[in-house]
């Protein structure tokens, strides 16, 4: 994780994305208060899609993953340990980072803890899907795109009821929604990345 | 009962007259449905003439669902019992239920202009039958990004039956987010709300699409098939 760039390259996704927003925008503060803060949210899914070609590929090259799986350990929990690990590297300091994005796009200073709370939560949702487009892409030579692809469907709840939040409609009902998300993406993707990861090792 | 004919041998003989009786059959019910739906059915009293987009739209979008459905069904039993023949059936049905999918979007898009005013809207059927048209694209991506076919098949059976997820959230998407796009009006609570006249055509439409994906599934995987044996065979040539 280290050797891809480690923390800096999602974290230069996120607030590059974000820092080109309002320039393509123009300065127009009425229009950047709507369209800015839900903003936060595509700025993020691609600051982790970004990062998610190397986290099971560099251990399938190494041998690391077959270290896994003769671990006694079962491989799903090595695999929600990694996703863990990932959130803590990746997915806080990308919440965290979500309070001056924001602020820099116009959402009002009473939301932002909200907004850093709600990307918290979103990136575990992004990860939890992110195991399993890792792992069934670890063989693939330049699968970027390719795990782009395959994730961008399972994106598309978070971002939308994150972008909700972050635009401060219905946000009870959306933040419920979006924990729904990230519960149901931890709890099936460290089984799904498994059973692929166990096919890449064969 | 399946495990009979999920033997491959017995899969070619009995496709190799099947397949073209499912088209004849799409051939014929296509020549019938065509007309009876853009012409001889009654034109809508609210849609007018707008409404035949229908016939074509609807049978897409049932059709797009239930081979991804199906696909899923396949992709178990790929997991589960490690069979060539559902992996070739799962493979194959894809890119025909990715064309659905986007014969649904196009179709719903012409649909949609004259009658609700836009082209496009991110309501939530409309969004949820994006994604299923891209989460086809990326099985059919996954499997040909993965060399060994053997390991393609069972990476792509997993993506597969993760996204079986979304195939709820279409199906309900018009009633939790009763946006833009009508609810369902044949199968629904208290007896259709379509008039008898349109569903001659709908069902025969209907009926047209599946025996097309019927027939053109089982070319598909006769071709997958004949392209395993070939290629097993220039293996074994070059061995010798």
């Amino acid at each position: 994780m280290w050797a891809s760039g480690g923390l800096m390259t999602p974290l230069g996704y996120f607030v590059g994305a974000a820092t080109l927003t309002p320039l393509a925008m123009g300065p127009d503060r009425a229009l950047l208060a709507t369209a800015g803060p839900p903003l936060v949210w595509i700025a993020a899914a691609l600051a982790v899609m970004a990062t998610l070609e190397r986290l099971f590929q560099a251990d399938l090259e190494d041998g690391s993953l077959d270290q896994m799986m003769l671990s006694e350990a079962p491989l799903e929990a090595l695999v929600l340990a990694k996703g863990a690990a990932f959130w803590c590297v990746v997915g806080a300091p990308l919440a965290l980072a979500g309070a001056p994005v924001s602020i820099a796009l116009q959402a009002p200073i009473d939301r932002i803890p909200l907004i850093v709370a709600a990307l918290g939560v979103g990136a575990a949702a992004f990860i939890g899907v992110g195991l399993v487009g890792a792992a069934v892409t670890a063989g693939v030579r330049r699968g970027g795109v390719l795990i782009a692809l395959i994730v961008l469907p399972f994106f598309a709840p978070p971002v939308i009821f994150g972008a909700a939040i972050a635009s401060g409609e219905d946000v009870e009902a959306a933040f419920l929604i979006l924990l729904g998300c990230a519960l149901g993406a931890t709890a099936i993707g460290p089984f799904a990345a498994a059973a692929a990861l166990r096919l890449q090792a064969e | 009962m399946l495990s009979y004919f999920a033997n491959p041998a017995r899969f070619m003989t009995l496709s190799a007259w099947a397949s073209p009786i499912f088209l004849g059959i799409a051939f014929v019910l296509f020549a019938v449905g065509t007309p009876w739906a853009l012409w001889l059915s009654p034109a809508d009293y609210q849609q007018g003439e707008t409404v035949r987009i229908m016939y074509i739209h609807v049978p897409a979008a049932w059709w797009s669902l239930g081979i991804y459905a199906l696909m899923g069904a396949a992709s178990l039993v790929s997991l589960v019992w490690r069979h060539a023949l559902a992996d070739v059936a799962a493979r194959s049905a894809a890119p025909i239920g990715a064309t659905f999918a986007a014969i649904c979007l196009v179709t719903g898009s012409l649909w949609g202009a004259p009658t609700w005013g836009t082209w496009w809207e991110w309501d939530g059927r409309l969004t949820s039958m994006l994604v299923l048209f891209i989460i086809y694209l990326g099985y059919i991506a996954l499997w040909n990004a993965v060399d060994d076919e053997d390991r393609a098949a069972r990476l792509a059976a997993i993506l597969c039956l993760v996204g079986l997820i979304n195939l709820p959230i279409i199906k309900f998407s018009v009633d939790w987010w009763s946006t833009l796009h009508q609810p369902a009006s044949i199968l629904r609570m208290g007896g259709s709300a379509i008039d008898e006249s349109m569903m001659g055509p709908l069902f025969t439409m209907a009926g047209a699409f599946f025996s097309l994906f019927a027939g053109l599934l089982m070319v598909n995987m006769r071709a997958a098939i004949h392209r395993r044996r070939v290629e097993s065979s220039r293996i074994r040539q070059e061995q010798a």
